[in-house]
């Protein structure tokens, strides 16, 4: 028998739910939308059942959604909201405005492709594009990640080191619809973990003030610098909330990055989310023939874990990064990061990246190890569309 | 120990409840384990795959079963338009709901365990859902699940009445398979 703990078999969204409701948000707001909406569906029931003290508000959109998680914990109560894709751009307005306004609202991403084509499965273009907001931002590899991730999400947002919005991203369907063993947080552990949500500053007739008020130049680039700041400090206060976290629960599910047999590998292959399981099962299976090569799984993408990626890739003889995403007319998202780290570390390692799995494509084990032969092999890319189907695309594309 | 399943049925045919239920029974008996449907629109009588895999240690792979040791086959006529034993592993298993499987052709080294899934859903529960009963026939084949996990997990999972009958069904299902071995 395997040592299987407190551990059950759930659905990666309903797990995520529960342990949402363990850490007792008193508003929620929520709109549906594919693949997210089993986590509101199912805190709407725990609501109405009266197993979670909140309010649950049903609103007409995403933006409506942000803008009640924004006035409800500028009122000083801890809110939360999940969403997808569109609804995530539609929220976009609001999430500059929850950073800006330094309100510690945690969301969930079931991260999906952004329209258009139309297309419902996952990938992190929708997490990618609001990267700049202040948003900080966390990858889960699996859905014990994306539970426990949430605890640690309220604990890093609320403290008053940090008061930042921090949105969990889980990967839609793969990490949303997928049953496998998850330990919920113990209640008690969780209460004694978060403890009540106390504002530092909060909407109070009895005190009035403003918030996110007009601001001539004099000034607007200090509140800009302050979340710029409050963002990079992030990083050690997410460190150390997880390290917390690790003690409490015994699980590692948080911090900045992974290092999986990174190390001593040649080809270090740099990834998030829940592709990094299956890149894993390369890894495991091109070591047992003797190939050096590692994961740098980033676990933080928001604040960019620079120096922390530097340090574990310092040694490798060639950098891969597999992305879900990119810019048009650019390139990757998390490639030039990367590359930008480098440089300033004075490292002219080769980094190729590549892009996979837009709108849901799989990529199973026999495409991964196919980027890791070609690199290996001395190929370097700067960014490509892993296995584009030429043969479907119209005769003006060479 | 890593064995892959691929479950394939029509919407509506209760597949992607069926991985469900295969990952908890086999968790339950001490194995790691992990379930997901074929994501896509599904649609009441469209094919529909959903997957399952039981191993030792935790699973972490994304991708989807491409070369199954056991495929389950909720519904014959799905064999008319998708090809079930596609990757199936050498020596692998298909398990199909079937009246007339001696009309099934099966590829070389492929091994063909029929059970008539529907009549003993009907018999029983009264009503053509062969989803459980066709974990019973896996569970009988393959050894690889404990009757008492599946009967369990079924009557924690729809309770009362559906619960008991669909684990009587799963019950008369698992002994066919085993006497049929």
């Amino acid at each position: 028998m395997a040592p299987q703990g407190r551990q059950e078999i759930l659905e990666g969204a309903m797990a995520v739910a529960h342990a949402v409701a363990r850490c007792r948000p008193e508003v929620i707001a929520a709109y549906p939308i594919t693949p997210q909406t089993h986590i509101s569906e199912e805190l709407s029931t725990i609501v109405a059942d009266g197993e979670l003290q909140a309010e649950f508000v049903k609103v007409e959109s995403e933006f409506g959604a942000a803008s009640v998680c924004l006035g409800a914990s500028a009122a000083g109560a801890r809110a939360y909201t999940a969403t997808s894709s569109q609804g995530l751009m539609l929220m976009a307005e609001v999430l500059w405005n929850i950073a800006g306004m330094r309100l510690p609202v945690v969301l969930a991403c079931a991260n999906r492709s952004v329209s258009a084509p139309l297309s419902i499965w996952c990938d992190h273009q929708d997490a990618d594009s609001i990267r700049d907001c202040g948003v900080i931002q966390l990858h889960a590899e699996d859905a014990q990640e994306a539970v426990d991730q949430h605890v640690i999400a309220f604990k890093a947002a609320e403290d008053r080191r940090v008061l930042l919005p921090v949105m969990v991203n889980l990967d839609g369907f793969l990490l949303t619809h997928v049953f496998e063993p998850v330990e919920l947080p113990d209640q008690a552990l969780c209460d004694a973990f978060l403890g009540k949500y106390e504002a530092l500053y909060k909407l109070d007739p009895g005190d009035p003030m403003s918030f996110g008020c007009f601001t001539e130049p004099d000034k607007c680039m200090e509140g800009r610098w302050m979340i710029h700041d409050a963002c990079l400090r992030s990083a050690a206060v997410i460190e150390e909330v997880s390290a917390a976290f690790a003690r409490t629960f015994g699980r590692n599910s948080g911090g900045l990055l992974e290092e999986y047999k990174s190390a001593d590998a040649d080809t270090v292959l740099v990834a998030k989310g829940s592709i990094c399981g299956t890149i894993k099962d390369v890894v495991d299976e091109l070591r047992d023939k003797g190939r050096r090569v590692g994961l740098v799984r980033i676990k933080t993408f928001r604040p960019f874990p620079r120096d922390r990626i530097v340090a574990a890739v310092r040694g490798a003889k060639r950098i891969t990064v597999v992305e879900k995403g990119g810019s048009f007319g650019s390139g990757g998202v998390v490639t030039p990061e990367l590359k930008d780290a480098l440089y300033d570390a004075g490292l002219r390692i080769p980094v190729s990246g590549f892009c996979v799995q837009l709108g849901g494509r799989e990529v199973a084990p026999d495409g991964i190890q196919e980027i890791i032969d070609r690199v290996e092999k001395g190929e370097q890319v700067h960014y490509e569309y892993f296995r584009l189907k030429k043969a479907i695309l119209p005769d003006l594309v060479p | 120990m890593l064995k892959e399943i691929r479950i394939h049925g029509r919407g509506g045919q209760g597949s992607v409840t069926a991985a469900e239920v295969l990952a908890k029974a086999a968790f339950r008996d001490g194995l790691m384990s992990q379930a997901f449907p074929a994501f896509g629109s599904e649609r009441m009588g469209a094919p529909v795959r959903a997957f399952c895999r039981l191993s030792d240690r935790p699973v972490r792979t994304r991708a989807e079963v491409h070369q199954p040791d056991f495929c389950i086959v909720q519904d014959p006529t799905l064999l008319e338009t998708v090809n079930v034993f596609e990757g199936l592993k050498p020596g692998g298993v298909v398990i199909l709901n079937s009246e007339k499987p001696e009309t099934v052709k099966v590829p070389q080294g492929a091994v063909l365990k029929a059970v008539h899934g529907t009549r003993i859903a009907m018999e029983v529960i009264g009503r053509p859902i062969p989803n459980m009963v066709m974990l019973g026939a896996f569970a009988g084949s393959t050894g690889l699940v404990s009757l008492d996990a599946l009967k369990a997990v079924i009557c924690e999972r729809f309770g009362g009445k559906v619960g008991d009958l669909n684990a009587e069904a799963v019950e008369k299902a698992y002994k066919a398979a085993k006497e049929s071995k």
